[in-house]
């Protein structure tokens, strides 16, 4: 849609929903904090929303963009045991380590913490390890 | 009032993984495949989510926690500087996930909601895992200690 700029235009917004919710609720734009804990019934008052928004801009998306479909598609297909594994793995390590992309990799080092630094650098390690590892050496 | 912001945020969080291509996964692995930097077709796409969140977000961060309170009321929050192996491994851990399928909880979420199968089983996997993590690490502590 904006060529080149098209990643960083979607991060901006990304960075600007964050902005948002800090600034109305005063909470952490981290996915797998607000999912985690709506799953475990924790103030559901602001996170309920938040997910439901979520969920909503897939059709909207679809509806409203020319190529929606497009931008769904699955351009790393992988076996259904892979894809479960890899499920659970970052559903337990996302509450393990109290933070995902966004929660660490975006609003944390937006405010400098060293926590979420030491948390982005270990997920991008063993991410890069198995994207690798998943892509050139097992069957997927 | 309360409830549509917060729907709000979500709802702009959505759209920027739709149009960054975050939502599709072959772009996560075409960046965290880092082999693809010698043998052709890296691509650069998350780096540049990242970056244009980071900006947006790190900018506007510094005005906001200028007022005294959010919007709505209550408090910024506070953080823990603990950094500790739980931490490390859980990231860890979470980055094992990504990196195999090219799905992290956003991008899976927001996917899942296209009814695509393999995001919903990603989802329901994601589920399990969330709730497995205390019942397994309290088993291991427990273990730990005896």
């Amino acid at each position: 849609m904006f060529g080149a700029m098209t990643p960083i235009i979607g991060g901006a917004l990304i960075g600007g929903a964050a902005s948002l919710l800090l600034l109305t609720h005063g909470k952490v734009a981290g996915i797998s904090g607000i999912f985690g804990g709506l799953l475990k019934g924790e103030a559901v008052s602001w996170r309920l929303p938040f997910i439901i928004g979520l969920l909503l801009s897939a059709p909207i998306a679809l509806f409203t963009l020319s190529d929606g479909g497009a931008l769904f598609a699955n351009t790393a297909p992988r076996s259904t045991l892979i894809t479960v594994i890899a499920g659970l793995l970052v559903g337990f390590g996302t509450q393990l380590g109290n933070g995902c992309t966004s929660g660490h990799g975006v609003c944390g080092l937006a405010r400098g913490s060293s926590r979420s630094l030491a948390a982005t650098v270990a997920f991008m390690s063993t991410g890069a390890a198995m994207a690798y590892v998943t892509q050139h050496l097992l069957p997927h | 009032m309360h409830a549509l912001l917060s729907l709000l945020s979500g709802l702009v969080f959505g759209f920027g993984l739709i149009l960054s291509g975050m939502t599709q996964p072959g772009k996560v692995i075409g960046f965290l495949d880092f082999s693809l930097l010698f043998t052709g077709g890296w691509q650069w796409d998350l780096a540049g989510v990242m970056g244009g969140a980071l900006v947006t977000h790190g900018l506007l961060r510094l005005l906001i926690i200028k007022r005294p309170a959010p919007l709505l009321g209550g408090a910024f929050p506070s953080f823990s500087s603990v950094l500790d192996r739980r931490l490390l491994l859980g990231a860890a851990l979470f980055g094992l996930g990504w990196g195999a399928a090219g799905v992290c909880p956003g991008p899976a979420l927001v996917t899942a909601a296209t009814g695509a199968p393999q995001a919903l089983l990603f989802v329901a996997a994601m589920v399990a895992g969330v709730y497995a993590q205390p019942l397994l690490e309290g088993a291991l502590t427990r273990q730990g200690r005896s």
